[in-house]
């Protein structure tokens, strides 16, 4: 890979760019590969020693998008599992209920998605920027934005010794906590509402052993989603399969964490001994444990895509869309970086990085999934988060399912109505409310 | 991690069935770092000031914190070490006390070293 030499010591001309991209999660990556393809000259700064290495998911990357960006990538992505199973289980202390949906056709190209580790995933996609021209600058962490006497973004500080770089535009691709965003105003400082911790455990566990356990063949995977197993705390469990571990974990309401008094790996291990779930996953052992941060507010909370000499892309303008049963982030961040690495190029060739020069990139998110996906679901995260949803549908569902499927001899079958009605009465729900609920969902998710 | 002897470090339990076996082996917090790769750096990246702790009547960092680094101390205050962190954000932005928690990164290179992610 490409490194940054640092100048000697006393030299105060910084080096200069035509772009800099800060992070190389997949929005950077993605940012630097198309300003890099476009001839332009760009430093992609990552302040972990490789990319990827601060950065963690679930997770399945939905690959479709990298269509236009790398073709053919399924042939050298480093993919885990191909997922052609996807369940969504609602479970109490005791019960569970699944919706499971397979499919073969996800496991031929172009696939669905695939489970990938960060690690790997994150690295994959910056060589490609590096392989186009960009240059990588590891383990040097951007401290700051440097600004002209105009007061127009015009590069960033580091932590290295006489390390400013300068650019005619700075891409923030730099995540959730996103300093950068929240130095030039776009980013409140907290907002805990809107974010969730996701924290998770790799497991190790034989090929085979998965493989059996999950009903699937040695490249094929599974994604689970779990609803109502988070002890109270708004969010939900997952568990995805890779080649020779699995993954498990929870995303946690970041308020209503701090106010359970419940320790983050307390929940994943409650996950894990749910008699649904406890026998996927017996008798892995602890690879990683590891934590990150959501934003999860959606649409609403997104922060100003741009300012003068300077756009946000990915997680660092909450671009996950975080509705219900969808978490995808990935897709979001490579979508929003490349847009944002096109916006700049255009910028430069016009010799306007302005905020309206930089313009195309908002118009081209609003134009795809990106904006599109997030204004349709602009309502989910107030509903799905909400305490119904989370904890009194779950039971009742499951309460429901219980009393349709148990044989109560010699007493007769209750009819569906009856069973519903009972059940509505039992957990309190008013039958309006669930009514209200239902075509709430049917407004946000129809 | 700590040799403050008013720090509870309790050992987590092994975590049990429904069906009443211990499904997985009793595993302190500390062996469950372990299996995490951190390169220290010699700058504490976070610094927590225990006098304004010291009013905190939630002291959420305490139990959110993923790495279980903020310890409560007898006086009410709150011990912090930098060492094992995930670098995830949680503890400032859960802070009940302004001013209480400064928070950086680590300096570049240095830090959590996630290798599955
Ligand atoms: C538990 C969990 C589960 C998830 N599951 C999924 C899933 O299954 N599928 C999915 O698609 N998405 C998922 N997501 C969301 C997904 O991880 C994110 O949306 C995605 O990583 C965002 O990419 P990004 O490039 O914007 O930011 P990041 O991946 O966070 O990358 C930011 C980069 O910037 C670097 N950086 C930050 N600040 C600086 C600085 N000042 N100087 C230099 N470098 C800096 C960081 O080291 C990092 O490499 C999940 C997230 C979590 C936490
Ligand atoms: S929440 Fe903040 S003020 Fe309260 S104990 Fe923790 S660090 Fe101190
Ligand atoms: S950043 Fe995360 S892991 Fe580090 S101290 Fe704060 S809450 Fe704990």
């Amino acid at each position: 890979m490409a490194e940054l030499v640092v100048p000697p010591s006393g030299e105060s001309v910084p080096f200069r760019f035509d772009a800099v991209v800060v992070g190389a999660g997949p929005a950077g990556s993605a940012a630097a590969l198309a300003l890099a393809r476009a001839g332009r000259s760009v430093a992609l700064v990552e302040r972990g020693p490789f990319p990827g290495s601060k950065n963690v998911y679930g997770g399945v990357v939905y690959g479709r998008v990298l269509d236009p960006i790398v073709p053919r990538w399924w042939e050298e992505v480093p993919v885990e599992r191909w997922v052609v199973r996807r369940s969504t289980m609602v479970v109490t202390g005791s019960q569970s209920l699944s919706v499971d949906y397979r499919t073969q056709t996800w496991g031929d190209a172009p696939y669905n998605g695939m489970t990938t580790l960060r690690a790997r995933f994150d690295r994959w996609l910056a060589d490609k920027a590096v392989e186009a021209g960009a240059t990588l600058v590891t383990s040097t962490v951007a401290t700051g934005l440097r600004r002209d006497a105009r007061g127009r973004v015009a590069g960033v500080v580091t932590d290295r010794p006489d390390g400013e770089l300068a650019a005619s535009v700075v891409v923030a691709c730099d995540g959730v906590n996103s300093f950068l965003a929240k130095e030039a105003g776009l980013l409140p400082r907290t907002a805990p509402e809107h974010l969730t911790l996701g924290v998770k455990e790799v497991l190790d566990l034989p090929p085979a052993t998965i493989d059996e356990r999950f009903g699937v063949g040695r490249t094929e995977g599974v994604d689970m989603e779990v609803l109502g197993g988070t002890g109270g705390i708004a969010g939900g469990g997952f568990l995805y399969t890779n080649t020779a571990s699995v993954s498990v974990g929870a995303v946690l309401s970041l308020p209503q964490l701090a106010a359970s008094g419940t320790r983050p790996e307390a929940v994943i291990a409650e996950l894990k001994a749910h008699p649904t779930i406890e026998p996927l996953l017996r008798g892995g052992r602890l690879r990683e444990y590891s934590a990150h941060l959501i934003p999860e507010g959606g649409y609403d909370t997104m922060p100003p895509l741009a300012a003068d000499g300077l756009l946000v892309a990915g997680d660092a303008a909450a671009l996950t869309l975080a509705a219900g049963i969808w978490l995808e982030g990935v897709n979001f961040a490579i979508a929003s970086g490349w847009a944002a690495g096109q916006a700049a190029a255009r910028a430069l060739a016009s010799g306007d990085c302005s905020a309206a020069g930089l313009a195309s990139y908002r118009a081209d998110l609003e134009g795809q999934f990106v904006l599109a996906d997030h204004k349709r679901f602009r309502a989910a995260p107030g509903l799905v988060l909400s305490d119904r949803v989370q904890n009194r549908y779950p039971e009742m569902l499951c309460d429901l399912v219980e009393q349709l499927f148990t044989v109560a001899n010699p007493e007769p079958k209750p009819g569906g109505w009856q069973v519903l009605r009972r059940t509505a009465a039992r957990h309190g729900i008013p039958l309006r409310q669930l009514a209200a609920d239902a075509l709430r969902a049917a407004r946000i998710f129809g | 991690m700590s040799a403050d002897p008013s720090v509870a470090r309790p050992l987590r339990a092994p975590v049990r069935s429904r069906h009443g076996g211990a499904v997985y082996p009793a595993q302190s917090f500390e062996e469950r770092m372990a299996a995490v790769e951190f390169r220290v750096g010699t700058r504490p990246h976070i610094t927590v000031d225990a006098a304004v702790c010291r009013s905190c009547t939630t002291k959420a960092c305490v139990s959110a914190c993923p790495a279980d680094l903020f310890a409560p101390t007898a006086d009410g205050g709150i011990l912090f070490n930098y060492e094992q962190c995930f670098e995830c954000g949680t503890c400032y932005q859960v802070c009940n006390g302004a001013g209480a928690i400064t928070w950086t990164y680590p300096d570049g290179g240095h830090g959590v070293v996630f290798h599955h992610g």
